[in-house]
């Protein structure tokens, strides 16, 4: 009977040999499923007939000097499964010492696979439209290179207004024929999309403008020429100095933690009137003075106002319901930058758009 | 600019608190002070101020210690403008203003027989010296730190000029084409047409309200002086300083709005201390104004407040009072405006002529709310009724990032700018970039088209400092058009160079390669709803290839039809001008093309519960065949049993010489409804063979 099962041996070389030995595994795997655990021993470990015992005398023994060694390391493969399958049949699982002999080093580092980290500013961004659009703020977004109009002349710096040099303005070339309020430059803060929105649709506004914006700034630890902000407005026909304050002091604590402070002082921001700057208390020592907030225990993080009435004018030129005796508003903006250098340490804003692999893994 | 407390509080006798307060009290009324440095004992200390641009009222030793006053309610000493009797004088000065438009007023002193010395502490309410020792102003002599201590003082600029240098009286006029003037700079400056300056009847003296004329300066020698105040128009000052790159005390002060009413006193203050080492006055001061300017300046007309009004900006203060009628009339009153009551809780108010930012009722809503104190005010959250609206592409952009880095790509944030050469070289419309007017540099000339050329750059970046394995993207917006009208598109940019998977002992890396990309752009596509993606290439000389492209090793991604971006390795002539040796598999996704697109719904389908059967096929091809010739022939079968298809292994044996190549192809039949029978697998089995061998495959035997 056994000289039918075991194949014949055609020659010793490596084909040959991985031919005869997987069809022997698979009749192996086939007879643990078809027969009880004794029969199957007495099939392939039987002491005279089994037919491991064949295949040894067939194929190991018979094997040139040369081949001894190939052979033998399939048939110690071959009978290790016959084992583990009759291990197996019999109910009892493999052995300690067949399971010791799959041990692994499980102390290695396990194999990882990049996983893409969020961009901190888009991180920090996306953080702050989210607590205003759980106040109900929906967001807004308007272009990259503005006209003179938006970013300057409707947000109430006249042409000639000194604060226009406070924001040294990347522009566009070949604008001098234009008039004034036509040329194209780099917006300088994403305040004209306040005035684009307003254009567009009558009050109640309530609109969160993430963005990009330019300065023709020279680079240093803190300043960039390139650098993002985040702008809201709300118009209705009862917005108070006071609602602004709420708002961001509720703001600030969704941002920061519920046991932060605020505090307001007055600024000076042509598009708005009363306008403030906002302080809050510092987030690394609570307010008692430490060297992040160089010891005066106040953090400042943003500007904000009452919308300027003179920006409403503008705005009604379009829309007439924006008549500041019947609304009024407030809008506020923060450096996206400086939030986020604060929030996770940075102390090098250049950082954050070398594209290094390195400082970018970091929040994944 | 800084102010010394000792000095403040000379105006300020009364004065109840310490510095510290002082510096708190101030800046949270919005004259913020920066830094507070102590000088030591009896010097009290120094204040760094940061004064916004609209309050040059308070850019000055008076100025701060009014608004103290205001703040405390305590008295504000009135400056010592007294001055010794003049002598008769034949006639006035003579004084013009021609530029009526820009001049407001023209102040003119003449003092005779002075002495230039060094500077000293002159008399009570005039130390120079000591106030300059703290400020370390420095000291030059005393008719210039005369006019310095008066603009320190209450923020007149002045100017004095040698007498005896004059031809005939002043004029103050706009200069003349060609006209020339050394400035106290030294420097020899032609003057613009549109320049206003201070002349005499032969020559020009000075570029009005910036700086004084070299020739007519005082020196050791002068004995005859002009004392020149005056009041210029913010624009023409701004603009003459602007045309000529200056940027001075005066020029910093009468930009931003000067006192109308300064200019008197000012005068005063800077002659008695000429004359404190002897000299005289001699005839009346010479005081000519342009009506016109004095109404928009001194006597403009009230503006009418409402308290009403007042209420509704401000809303609710922490103390339950609120902003009532006597809380407004003290602060405005204080700050220098006159209240009469104009009917029911309205006021007509007058308005300093020092604080000409304040015009509107707006104004004097700040001021009440700034005196009265921010924090005063209750934190309050307004009604809301409205709901919210995403951006129309938010999801889309989300889905991309979101794939990206699910895929391992890191986000990035590159320059919006890049030169002239990469933008020729990666602009998807050639011709179509926009140069900068006044580019930050050279690197930055033009505004990009491309997301490609802040990948490379990033990339660089990162193999120079031996960072190998790199995979960024950014989602960002690039530009095109034209310096008339410039549009502005999202765009979608990625980079990988080095090896999968990126660290382990226990496989062997492999380089990255253009199909690990390709998958990656897959999976972007594939978050749209398209009927069709496809990948294809164009002939080298063809021209339709991006330059920046490998040809060969390169593809344009096509969904629904439409171009929407290109990708593949670097071509080697980029590499090596960038210097990188490793391969750099980059590409850019136009986003606007996909997010016309609406995002892929997921719709679950019935899972088989039946066994599938996998069939191998063991195919050599001619090497021009691709496996899309294999894969449309087998999608044309269009057999719902055969559910799965895929090369599973390609190999190209070096030794056939590139003619042909080995294809692995697996193949599932499934049914949704049945377990398949054996001769249904075999027909299947031989339409498969039939396929693929028309598309040119043969079965290796």
């Amino acid at each position: 009977m056994s000289n039918e099962t075991i194949p014949n041996l055609e020659s010793y070389d490596d084909d040959s040999l991985a031919k005869a030995f997987s069809a022997l595994e698979n009749l192996a795997k086939d007879d643990a499923s078809a027969l009880g655990a004794e029969d199957f021993r007495l099939r392939w470990l039987g002491r005279k007939q089994g037919l491991l015992n064949d295949v040894s005398s067939r194929y190991l023994k018979a094997a040139p000097p040369a081949f001894k060694k190939s052979v033998g390391e399939r048939f110690k493969v071959l009978k290790e499964l016959v084992e583990g399958l009759l291990e197996s049949a019999s109910g009892a699982g493999p052995s300690d010492a067949a399971l010791a002999a799959e041990a692994i080093d499980i102390t290695l580092p396990g194999t990882r696979r990049l996983i893409g980290a969020e961009h901190p500013i888009t991180k920090t961004l996306n953080e702050i439209v989210n607590v205003f659009a759980a106040l109900g703020y929906s967001v807004g977004v308007g272009p990259e290179v503005e006209t003179d109009f938006y970013n300057f002349e409707s947000m109430n710096f006249p042409p000639g207004h000194p604060a226009r040099d406070t924001q040294d303005t990347l522009v566009v070339a070949n604008q001098e024929r234009r008039s004034q309020r036509d040329r194209l430059l780099l917006r300088t803060h994403t305040s004209p999309v306040q005035m684009r929105t307003m254009e567009q649709q009558p009050p109640p506004v309530r609109i969160v403008i993430p963005g990009k914006v330019h300065r023709n700034d020279a680079q240093d630890a803190t300043h960039s020429p390139i650098f993002h902000q985040v702008e809201g407005l709300c118009v209705d026909t009862n917005i108070t100095f006071s609602d602004l304050k709420g708002t961001l002091d509720h703001a600030m604590k969704a941002l920061f933690g519920s046991s932060v402070k605020t505090r307001f002082f007055p600024s000076f921001f042509p598009f708005t009137e009363p306008s403030a700057d906002v302080q809050i208390s510092c987030i690394f020592c609570g307010g008692k003075g430490c060297r992040k907030c160089k010891q005066s225990g106040w953090i400042e993080l943003l500007g904000c106002g009452m919308v300027d009435p003179a920006v409403f004018a503008f705005a009604a030129e379009k829309q007439p319901a924006y008549d500041p005796k019947k609304i009024s508003g407030f809008a506020f903006g923060m450096g996206v930058e400086r939030i986020a250098m604060m929030k996770y340490g940075i102390s090098e804003i250049g950082q954050f758009y070398a594209g290094d692999m390195r400082f970018l893994g970091q929040f994944a | 600019m800084k102010i010394l407390t000792k000095w403040l509080r000379s105006y300020l006798p009364e004065l109840p608190v310490d510095d510290a307060q002082l510096a708190e009290d101030l800046t949270l009324r919005g004259i913020a002070v920066e830094g507070i440095y102590s000088l030591g004992e009896g010097n009290g200390s120094l204040f760094e101020m940061d004064i916004t641009t609209n309050r040059v009222d308070a850019m000055n030793h008076y100025g701060v210690a009014r608004e103290a006053a205001a703040i405390y309610g305590v008295a504000l000493k009135p400056l010592d403008i007294s001055l010794p009797e003049a002598k008769p004088s034949a006639k006035p000065f003579d004084v013009k203003i021609e530029a009526t438009d820009a001049c407001g007023r023209f102040t003119a002193r003449v003092l005779r027989g002075i002495t230039v010395t060094e500077t000293k502490d002159w008399y009570p309410g005039a130390e120079v010296e000591t106030y300059f020792n703290l400020l370390e102003q420095k000291k030059i002599s005393s008719a210039v730190d005369a006019t310095n201590f008066c603009w320190l003082a209450m923020g007149q600029p002045t100017h004095a000029f040698d007498l005896d240098k004059l031809e005939g009286g002043i004029i103050v006029r706009r200069a003349r084409k060609g006209e020339k003037l050394k400035t106290l700079d030294g420097i020899e400056r032609t003057l613009d047409p549109e320049d206003l300056i201070v002349a005499d009847h032969a020559k020009p003296l000075a570029l009005a309200g910036v700086m004084g004329g070299w020739d007519s300066m005082i020196t050791a020698e002068t004995k005859n002086v002009l004392v020149e105040a005056a009041w210029f128009d913010p624009i023409a000052v701004r603009r003459t300083a602007r045309r000529h790159g200056l940027h001075t005390d005066a020029s910093h002060r009468f930009e931003r709005g000067a006192d109308f009413n300064a200019a008197p006193v000012a005068s005063a203050i800077v002659s008695k201390i000429l004359l404190a080492f002897g000299g005289h006055i001699e005839g009346d001061l010479v005081d000519v104004r342009v009506p016109a300017v004095e109404a928009r300046t001194n006597s403009r007309a009230a503006v009418s407040l409402a308290l009403s009004e007042v209420q509704r900006m401000l809303g609710t203060t922490v103390h339950s009072e609120g902003i009532a009628a006597p809380m407004v009339e003290k602060i405005l009153v204080a700050l220098g405006c006159g209240l009469a009551p104009a009917g029911d809780g309205v006021w007509s108010v007058t308005l300093p002529s020092w604080r000409l930012d304040i015009e509107r009722e707006i104004d004097l809503i700040e001021e009440v709310a700034r005196v009265y104190g921010y924090n005063g005010f209750a934190n309050t959250l307004p009604a809301f009724g409205g709901g919210v609206q995403a951006l129309p592409w938010a999801a889309a952009e989300a889905a991309v990032r979101n794939t990206m880095r699910a895929a391992g790509f890191h986000e990035a944030i590159a320059s919006t700018f890049c030169s002239a050469a990469e933008a020729a070289l990666t602009a998807p419309q050639p011709g179509q970039v926009v140069p900068l007017g006044n580019p930050l540099s050279e690197e930055a000339g033009v505004l990009r088209p491309s997301l490609v050329p802040g990948m490379l750059a990033a990339v660089a970046g990162n193999l120079h400092r031996d960072v190998s394995d790199v995979r960024l993207f950014e989602a960002g917006t690039v530009f095109s058009g034209s310096t008339e009208k410039v549009e502005e598109r999202p765009a979608l940019g990625f980079v990988a160079a080095g090896t999968v998977p990126e660290q382990s002992a226990l496989h062997a890396p492999r380089a990255i390669d253009f199909h690990d990309v390709k998958g990656v752009v897959e999976q972007v596509a594939a978050q749209f709803q398209a009927r069709t993606v496809y990948f294809d290439r164009f002939p080298a000389d063809s021209g339709i290839m991006p330059r920046w492209l490998h040809p060969y090793r390169a593809a344009r991604i096509n969904v629904d039809g439409t171009t929407v971006g290109w990708f593949g390795q670097l071509h080697p002539n980029e590499a090596a001008a960038r210097k990188l040796k490793d391969a750099v598999l980059v590409g850019e996704i136009y986003l606007d093309r996909l997010y016309k697109l609406p995002l892929r719904k997921p719709a679950a389908r019935e899972v088989s519960r039946f066994q599938p059967v996998r069939r191998d096929f063991s195919l050599v091809l001619d090497a021009s065949i691709s496996w899309e010739k294999i894969d449309q022939a087998i999608a044309a079968l269009q057999l719902p049993e055969l559910v799965d298809w895929r090369a599973r292994e390609v190999f190209r044996d070096p030794k056939r010489g590139g003619k042909e190549y080995s294809l692995l192809l697996g193949v599932t039949f499934q049914a949704a409804d049945r377990t398949l029978r054996d001769e249904e697998l075999q027909a299947f089995h031989a339409q498969v063979v039939a396929a693929v061998g028309a598309a040119g495959a043969r079965l290796r035997s």
